[in-house]
């Protein structure tokens, strides 16, 4: 087998002095859709912030096999990763269309570009209805598609998602669970996806992981992990 | 007093409200990248345009030093916010208004040191005479106008519609999200301190003209600067502008009311601009972003 496409050994992580995540370690194959299943407070998010440097870490990351340990915020997100936010992160002074113009500039392929755009509008049709609308206009849901879209404009080749169904109706949570899918079959787009439905993260991921106050306690593939009694009782509830 | 005096000093008051539209922009593009008043824009400026006038002395044509130090003034400011405001850039307010006041000083008295604290005439670029022949406005203060409106055209593009100035605009309002689609925020605040550097520099070569070259000579401008940014808005560059234009008119209006004169007028400018922040608080363009939660 190839090497994979993101590879994290001893990873350490925390705020001022407090410790959130204890030497984590896991590995994710080109294509691949891995979930961290967690309580509230586990350190999911801290996990990914500490992915793309948005907290102090420690600890191995390489991504296609290059340390990005070190590097800043954005610099690993121009190396590929794109990072959906908690909170979603719109600029919510700007339009629907600079949110992802901005998404694009650090790209040169203009062509392709122009090309995203349209891919963007064609997933979410509300975003090129409102496209001239300040984006803090927004509603929730639309921002979270604002916000996966913008990702996509930055073409990664692996997506951090922090609980993309947060707040959203059931019916668009299916359509943007939806897109993920196809984005990753068809772009073969890696995804890390944290979510606080398990069930349906289990269902969209190939991986998943399992994190308790900031150390993994069980890995394996999804369907596995769901069958899991612990796993079950604790995130499916049944 | 007839309605040609005052047309003539309204158009007085746009010309130097042009200037206070420029420092305020200048402040306020440094407030947006990092949340604090530069009280140093003043004196930035004041420098720059020694710096202008020594380049003018060793014999530089005027529109070669003009660029010569826009491009200085540009650099200066990168340097002044990577080598002081980077190190500090988490440090508390208060630390933030000592480093500046710091800076303010340090730039008065290294201008009077070099250059000594002796009143110097700046040349205009513009010949002497009024516009067209006209008492209506001199042909300094059209240019003047000219100048500024160039200026706060070419800002008002590049925030518009260059990619930069857009990557500028997302890191002013949201570091952390701009950092997430790779804009490198640090060098937004470092440039956003060059452009207001230069934009300073413009304003500080067109009014020594006016107000002679000294050292002190932007003290006056810079509150006025001020001013005009708190009543358009701390955090909307096109509310600063207007705010400079607005207080420039007032500040030359008043001058002409009987009773005011020049000794009050700087008096009432600032009491009308207390008026407008008792009823907008947040300016009059202060954006109050229509948001859902
Ligand atoms: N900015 C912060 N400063 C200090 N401590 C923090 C900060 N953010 C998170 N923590 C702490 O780190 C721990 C993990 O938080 P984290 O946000 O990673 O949890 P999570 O698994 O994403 O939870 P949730 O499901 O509620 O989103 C928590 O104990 C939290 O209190
Ligand atoms: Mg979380």
């Amino acid at each position: 087998m190839s090497r994979p496409l993101l590879e994290v050994g001893n990873l350490t992580a925390g705020y001022g002095q407090t410790r959130v995540l204890h030497r984590l370690g896991f590995d994710l194959g080109e294509g691949e859709i891995a979930t961290i299943l967690g309580a509230n407070g586990a350190g999911k998010t801290t996990t990914l912030r500490a992915l793309c440097g948005m907290v102090r870490r420690e600890g191995e990351i390489r991504f296609d096999g290059r340390p990005i340990g070190g590097l800043s915020t954005e610099e690993v997100v121009r190396r590929g990763i794109a990072h959906v936010p908690e909170g979603r992160g719109t600029f919510v002074r700007l339009t629907v269309e600079e949110n992802l113009r901005l998404a694009a500039i650090t790209r040169k392929d203009r062509s392709a570009v122009a090309a995203d755009f349209e891919r963007v509008y064609d997933y979410f049709p509300r975003l090129r209805e409102r496209r001239r609308q300040q984006a803090g206009t927004l509603s929730g849901g639309e921002q979270q598609m604002l916000a996966i879209g913008r990702a996509l404009m930055l073409r990664p080749r692996l997506m951090l998602l922090d609980e993309p169904s947060f707040g959203l109706a059931p019916m668009i949570v299916q359509d943007i669970f939806g897109i993920l899918r196809t984005i990753n079959s068809e772009d073969r787009v890696s995804m890390l996806l944290v979510e606080q439905n398990a069930s349906l993260a289990l269902d969209l991921a190939n991986r998943a992981y399992v994190l308790e106050t900031g150390r993994l306690v069980l890995s394996g593939p999804a369907a596995k992990i769901r069958e899991d009694d612990s796993v079950r009782r604790s995130y499916l509830g049944y | 007093m007839d309605a040609y005096t005052i047309l003539q000093q309204a158009i007085s008051g746009v010309a130097t409200g042009g200037i206070y539209a420029s420092v305020a922009l200048a402040v306020v593009m440094i407030y947006r990248a990092i949340d604090h008043f530069n009280f140093a824009q003043g004196e930035m400026a004041m420098f720059s345009t020694y710096i202008a006038w020594s380049l003018m002395h060793a014999g530089l044509p005027y529109w070669w030093a003009f660029i010569l130090t826009l491009a200085i003034s540009f650099l200066g400011g990168v340097l002044i916010e990577r080598v002081i405001f980077r190190p500090i850039h988490d440090a508390p307010v208060l630390s933030h208004v000592v480093v500046f006041i710091g800076l303010l000083a340090i730039f008065n008295s290294a201008a009077g040191f070099i250059w000594d604290y002796t009143i110097k005439p700046f040349p205009s670029p513009f010949a002497s005479g009024g516009l067209f022949g006209s008492t209506l406005i001199s042909l300094h203060k059209a240019g003047m106008i000219a100048v500024t409106l160039v200026v706060l055209g070419l800002v008002y593009a590049f925030f518009r519609f260059t990619e930069v100035g857009l990557a500028m605009r997302a890191a002013a309002q949201n570091p952390e999200s701009a950092r997430l689609v790779g804009v490198r925020v640090e060098w937004m605040t470092a440039l956003g301190w060059g452009m207001a550097a230069a934009i300073g520099a413009v304003a500080g070569m067109m009014i020594a003209h006016d107000v002679y070259l000294e050292p002190n000579m932007m003290i006056g401008v810079l509150l006025y600067g001020f001013a005009g940014a708190i009543v358009g808005g701390v955090d909307s560059p096109g509310g600063a502008v207007f705010g400079g234009f607005l207080v420039g008119i007032i500040e030359n209006l008043v001058g002409l009311v009987p009773f005011v004169g020049s000794e009050l007028k700087l008096t009432v400018a600032l009491v009308l601009i207390v008026g407008v922040l008792m009823v907008r608080p947040s300016g009059i363009f202060g954006t109050r972003v229509v948001r859902r939660v």
